[in-house]
């Protein structure tokens, strides 16, 4: 294997030592899988903001820290406590992992329905569980824009989980999956690999939340892939609430099957530098997709949602929200490309993006893309930037409200919009929470004021 | 849609007419040697008189040029473009100097315009537009020269602009579009042949209507007109830019660089009909329309606003923007983009917000039909000075027939809270409805398009000046014939 990096990633040249290490080792195309995928990140090596789908998003800066690969002792360190969003049950299912390690002591093995089974990634690899191999690699593509990071996680994967649901079963009760990152003497970096794989009518929801402990800095290379089979629905919602010196990065791929629903909610909250790239393939006709997120930022963080729908059957249909606030010198990005391929009639696609900017120094660069070859469709998109509506601000205070409350009621009913499309009542309100945790403190309504 | 042979019948009558612009022009033209260089460039400027520091700065073009790559991210596709296998000078031979009057013009060249539907010789008696013709690479004449000159008004070919008020073109010249702007611009800088050149003086308002009207005749040559308005403290201008070309089976090149300048107080109106060659259904043959126009706002309170109609051209690639400085400056784009057959058109606008409470508005329609591929590619930029500054945009596209296709690209950069942008696009297609209920009513279903695409345009068509909206209305209609059915 070439130890020649055109990057000065360091965990790219400790590759050939890392390798052994990595789980499933000995499975045939798993290796060819991984070599492939060093290869090809090799010969592009970080993206660099020439690229079109990296204009506004810069990688510089991953490329001064030195990363090391987990240790043993960096997956041990000492959780007292999970951090979940969730409130407290001990009947949902809930999967952790530290530094991209599996800790089976803080699972909880929910009552789960039969035919649904969630692992961790690393066991499976290891035992050599072979119907991977039918979707490793084979959901998410390069296809589109520069892929690199996908293929470094590729050729280094070494955590994250496989959800199978077999056709037919609903399962109702939620899917938590925790991702702390943190604790360590050490830069590191790590690799989650996600596997959602959804039979025919089946329908589940999973929660995952990436959350930082402790300071310092490291680097988390996320890739899901998933597919959502023929009518069945999946929900899938994010909180990314990393440390504040963590390089977030995550790539998404989606294919959606006939009559099938994908949902997902991305809540942006931290990290000094994230990204969340999800491409969806809407393959049957009739398959949906509802793509919402939320970010918000502060001090210097940077945030940017990259996303693209393809709608390549007739009667396919999207729908995307997002909501950003942005306070300090924070940055963020959204980039939302809607294709319709030809042959896609009667698609019907509606994107949304809408930014507030709190302070002088934030900045917000929106890229809306729609890219259209088939005459019966109805697509659109609408951005706005700006800042809080001072009528409204003047209206709340005419009422005795004061100022610094006033300002957050603005915040929470402008985010209101994008977390209304969360569909899981349990979801929607714990995110909710997290909103109202992330605005600065102020003064709260005393009851008699709320007219109770 | 079902075809309807009849429909079809005429569609196919009309194909010939559909151009009717495509006619050669026989005259003997002075021409440049084939292919560019520095000598090329030495030519051009010895043929036009200039004066040493012009030959230098297109010298430094040129040389800069060499090093430049073509601009690729544009959703165009065209093969690649061989600069040497083409004239860069092409002048209808005149005895000695320049033609004085009208008297003394080429009556071939008259004719030739007369068929455009630019009577120069009536212009200059009936209607109150004072026309600057450009026929390949030169001016051939400019009407009520006297009239304009009795306000000061300066309009005039940029080289004699050179010979009357160096100074100004001095000034001016390249400030807004630098030569190292991009690779069509700069190769502008260093072998532009004429254009026009227009200055209000301060607090006048231009009395009439200023329009040049180009025409590219000669075979394999490109056309590379360069174009200065300035307007002074208080004045008004509005300007109108027409063009045409024969048919021909090779592409040929138009680069041209439009430079505006406002100051305080003053107002500029642009507006443009661009009905260059479009290649034949097959996309042979056509246009290679690859301009740069740009204004800059730098006084207090002044305007700039671009109005385009954009029917021909087998490739349009053309940003007209607008460098908002002044405080309380206003940009304003209104286009409307039709793409037919096999033409690409990759067109929009920048809108660069530098001062306090600058308001910009961009109106884009775009209608993509047979197998063309349209794209709107727009920048809207907040500044961090931009205080109160304002954006609204909207961009609309309609697709007619399932083999073309239509993109939007808008990009948004704000750094200024107090800054407010608003962005709404859509696509969509003629529906059902509309013409089900129009053609119950009686009427054709082509007369219907029209009259549905008419609809959608009227926003932008509503913006032009007079003597253009009523061609403009029916350049909407032959654009898109044939391509219902």
């Amino acid at each position: 294997m070439s130890s020649a990096s055109p990057t000065n990633l360091s965990f790219v040249d400790g590759f050939d030592a890392a390798g052994a290490a990595l789980p499933g080792a000995e499975l045939k195309w798993l290796k060819t899988l991984r070599q492939s995928g060093f290869e090809r990140f090799n010969d592009q090596g970080l993206p660099s903001s020439k690229l079109e789908s990296w204009k506004y998003t810069r990688l510089r800066s991953l490329e001064d820290t030195k990363f090391l690969p987990v240790t043993d002792e960096d997956a041990v360190a000492s959780v007292d406590l999970v951090p979940s969003v969730l409130p407290a049950s001990d009947s949902r299912t809930r999967l952790v992992f530290v530094n991209g390690r599996m800790r089976p002591e803080l699972w909880v093995d929910g009552d789960l329905p039969d035919g649904v089974s969630v692992e961790c990634l690393r066991d499976m690899l290891t035992r050599g569980a072979d119907w991977t191999e039918d979707y490793l690699g084979k959901i998410a593509h390069a296809d589109i824009g520069n892929q690199a990071l996908l293929e470094l996680n590729t050729a280094m994967m070494d955590s994250g989980f496989v959800l199978k649901v077999e056709p037919g079963v609903k399962v109702e009760q939620l899917i938590e999956v925790v991702f702390i990152g943190g604790l360590t003497k050490h830069p590191v970096a790590y690799f989650p690999r996600n596997l959602m794989v959804l039979g025919k009518g089946a329908e589940a929801t999973v929660v995952k939340h990436h959350v930082g402990m402790g300071v310092g800095a490291y680097f988390a290379n996320s890739v899901s892939e998933i597919d959502v089979g023929e009518g069945a629905i999946l929900r899938n919602y994010m909180v990314q609430a990393e440390a504040k010196d963590a390089t977030h990065l995550s790539t998404v791929h989606v294919r959606v099957a006939r009559d099938a629903t994908y949902e997902s909610f991305n809540l942006a909250l931290g990290g000094r530098l994230s990204r969340n790239e999800v491409n969806i393939r809407l393959e049957g006709t009739g398959a949906h997709a509802s793509l919402n997120g939320a970010f918000l930022m502060r001090g210097s963080e940077h945030c940017d949602n990259t996303t693209q729908i393809d709608h390549l059957s007739p009667h396919t249909t999207s729908r995307e929200v997002f909501k950003g606030v942005l306070d300090d010198q924070s940055r963020a990005v959204f980039q939302g490309r809607l294709v319709v391929h030809k042959g896609a009639q009667k698609t019907d696609g509606h994107q949304l993006c809408k930014t507030l900017l709190l302070s002088t120094g934030a900045e917000i660069d929106v890229k809306p893309e729609l890219e259209i070859y088939a005459d019966d469709v109805k697509c659109s998109h609408g951005a706005t930037t700006g800042q809080i509506d001072e009528t409204a601000l003047f209206y709340l205070r005419s009422r005795g409200i004061p100022e610094a409350l006033a300002r957050n009621l603005l915040v929470q009913s402008f985010l209101g919009e994008a977390l209304d499309e969360i569909k899981s009542e349990e979801v929607r309100q714990a995110f909710t929470d997290k909103v109202l945790h992330w605005l600065p403190a102020a003064c709260f309504l005393s009851e008699e004021w709320r007219g109770e | 849609m079902v075809a309807s042979t009849n429909t079809m019948e005429q569609v196919n009558d009309l194909a010939e007419e559909k151009y009717k612009y495509g006619f050669v022009t026989d005259i003997e033209s002075d021409t440049a040697p084939k292919g560019l260089s520095e000598d090329t460039v030495r030519f051009i400027s010895a043929k036009k008189n200039e004066p040493e520091w012009l030959l230098d700065w297109r010298l430094k073009a040129y040389r800069y040029w060499l090093k430049m790559e073509d601009p690729e991210w544009a959703k165009v596709k065209f093969p690649e473009i061989d600069y040497q296998d083409a004239y860069y000078y092409s002048a209808p031979k005149t005895s000695g100097d320049g033609p004085k009057s009208l008297d003394e013009i080429d009556p071939e060249l008259l004719a030739t315009y007369e068929k455009l539907g630019i009577p120069l010789r009536e212009q200059e008696m009936l209607s109150g537009v004072a026309v600057d013709a450009v026929f390949d690479s030169v001016s051939v004449a400019t009407t009520f020269k006297a009239k304009l000159e009795e306000v000061g008004v300066i309009f005039c070919p940029i080289s004699e602009a050179l010979e009357k008020c160096p100074d100004l073109v001095k000034k001016y010249l390249g400030t807004v579009v630098p030569y190292t702007d991009n690779k069509h611009a700069t190769l502008n800088s260093a072998v532009f042949t004429d254009g026009s050149f227009v200055y209000i003086p301060p607090g006048v308002r231009c009395p009439m209507e200023l329009s040049t009207y180009f025409r590219i005749n000669a075979k394999n040559t490109g056309q590379f007109e360069r174009t200065l308005i300035i307007a002074d403290k208080g004045s008004y201008v509005s300007y109108l830019e027409g063009c045409t070309a024969p048919m021909r089976d090779e592409n040929q090149l138009h680069a041209a660089v439009v430079e505006l300048i406002a100051l305080d107080d003053a107002e500029i109106k642009y507006s443009t009909v661009q009905n260059w060659y479009p290649g034949d259904e097959n996309g042979v043959g056509g246009i290679y329309n690859f301009v740069t126009k740009r204004g800059a706002c730098r006084g207090r309170n002044s305007k700039i606003s671009w109005t385009q109609v954009e029917t021909g051209s087998a490739i349009t690639w053309k940003y007209p923007s607008c460098i908002l400085q002044g405080d309380n400056s206003v940009g304003e784009f209104y286009s409307i983009a039709i793409t037919n057959n096999c033409q690409q058109a990759d067109t929009g606008t920048k809108m660069i917000h530098l001062g306090k409470n600058t308001t910009s508005r961009i109106i884009s329609k775009g209608i993509s039909a047979g197998r063309a591929d349209q794209t709107y590619r727009g920048l809207v930029r907040m500044s961090p000075k931009a205080e109160n500054a304002r954006n609204f945009t909207q961009c609309d596209s309609l697709l007619i027939g399932d083999q073309c296709g239509a993109h939007t690209v808008p990009y948004i950069e704000s750094k200024n809270k107090s800054a407010i942008v608003e962005h709404e696009a859509t696509t969509s297609t003629i529906s059902e409805d509309q013409l089900f209920y129009l053609r119950q009513r009686g009427i054709p279903p082509e007369a219907a398009v029209a009259l549905v695409v008419n609809g959608f345009c009227r926003e932008v068509l509503q913006q032009l000046p007079m003597e253009f909206a009523v061609e403009a209305q029916k350049l909407v209609g032959i654009s898109l014939e044939g391509s219902v059915g």
